[in-house]
């Protein structure tokens, strides 16, 4: 099984990108640095699937961990709190 | 009925007593009689029959939060079933008779120091097979839009206190994977069965927003 250009650990900045379509990266993370938690399979793309076409090639799905606060300015909670979201392999750039 | 009205009279009955309304009552939305329009199609084209049609939604309104609960209970007495779930919740499920079906379904595990609560900010994604569907706050705009940004003030309002040394992590499922929680065995289940156990496993303890019931409140 392929398992994508990310491994568990890396760090990852989400694409601070606005195309038009079906997009499944949620808004108020773009933009925003995580961790690469786990690959959580390949599946088709679903940008693609919502116009009726196959999503092939499939494409990496990652389980990615932000700290609330990097995410949200003024968070109110402790720093140690997180949120971890699903998102597909194009959606991220690896941050050095 | 205890007396009938005769309607050829054409009396008007509105102060006789309040009826009930027919869902057909309610103003059709756009997104209904679409719903409808491609439920016949499909049929008509031959792509899938009524019957199979009508066979999807009884099995989806046959799902139930107990089947989630027997898996949880499973795994707070037997840890490498707890691993097999965590490894992989289809497999796992499958050992004790619950079909997931296509959709892979993740497990996580909450502890004494990470308590984990699921949304989806995008629609309604939730582990239907598991635990049946999602009630009507699931899907609502405020849980989906705030459970993300201030978890814990979300959850105070559910009842749940989690301490500020507790870790809240908040998984969005926004993709092509849907979460169930693992909650922690409460104190004070030393010795009891499956079964019992299995009875303070409900379906807000899974998807987070609150714990497994305590035995001394269930």
């Amino acid at each position: 099984m392929t398992t994508g250009r990310y491994h568990p650990g890396d760090r990852v900045r989400v694409r601070d990108a606005y195309p038009p379509g079906h997009v499944r990266t949620p808004y108020f993370v773009r933009g925003h640095q995580g961790e690469v938690q786990e690959y959580a399979g390949s599946f088709p793309n679903p940008e693609e699937l919502a116009y009726g076409r196959d999503g092939k090639p499939e494409i990496p799905l990652y389980r990615v961990c932000f700290r609330q606060s990097d995410v949200w300015d003024g968070y109110k909670g402790p720093t140690a709190d997180t949120i971890v979201i699903d998102i597909y392999e194009h959606w991220l750039e690896p941050v050095q | 009925m205890s007396h009938d009205h005769n309607h050829e009279h054409g009396h008007d009955h509105d102060d006789d007593h309040p009826y009930q309304p027919d869902i057909e009552d309610f103003p059709f939305t756009e997104r209904m009689l679409m719903t409808q329009a491609v439920a016949e199609l499909i049929v008509e084209k031959g792509i899938v029959t009524a019957d199979e049609l009508r066979r999807q939604i009884e099995l989806m309104d046959s799902r139930e939060p107990g089947l989630g609960a027997k898996l949880v209970a499973r795994t707070w007495v037997d840890p490498s079933y707890k691993e097999r779930v965590l490894n992989d919740v289809g497999s796992a499920a499958a050992e004790i008779g619950i079909d997931i079906g296509d959709i892979p379904i993740k497990a996580i595990e909450n502890t004494d120091k990470v308590h984990n609560v699921v949304v989806c900010t995008l629609c309604s994604c939730y582990p239907r097979m598991l635990i049946g569907l999602p009630p009507d706050w699931y899907k609502s705009r405020a849980y989906r839009s705030r459970t993300v940004k201030e978890p814990r003030k979300v959850l105070e309002e559910f009842g749940t206190h989690i301490p500020d040394e507790v870790e809240v992590r908040v998984h969005d499922s926004t993709a092509d994977l849907r979460y169930i929680v693992l909650p922690s065995r409460p104190a004070g289940t030393e010795g009891w069965d499956e079964e019992k156990l299995a009875s303070l496993i409900t379906r807000d303890s899974m998807v987070g927003v609150t714990t497994a019931k305590s035995p001394d409140v269930s």
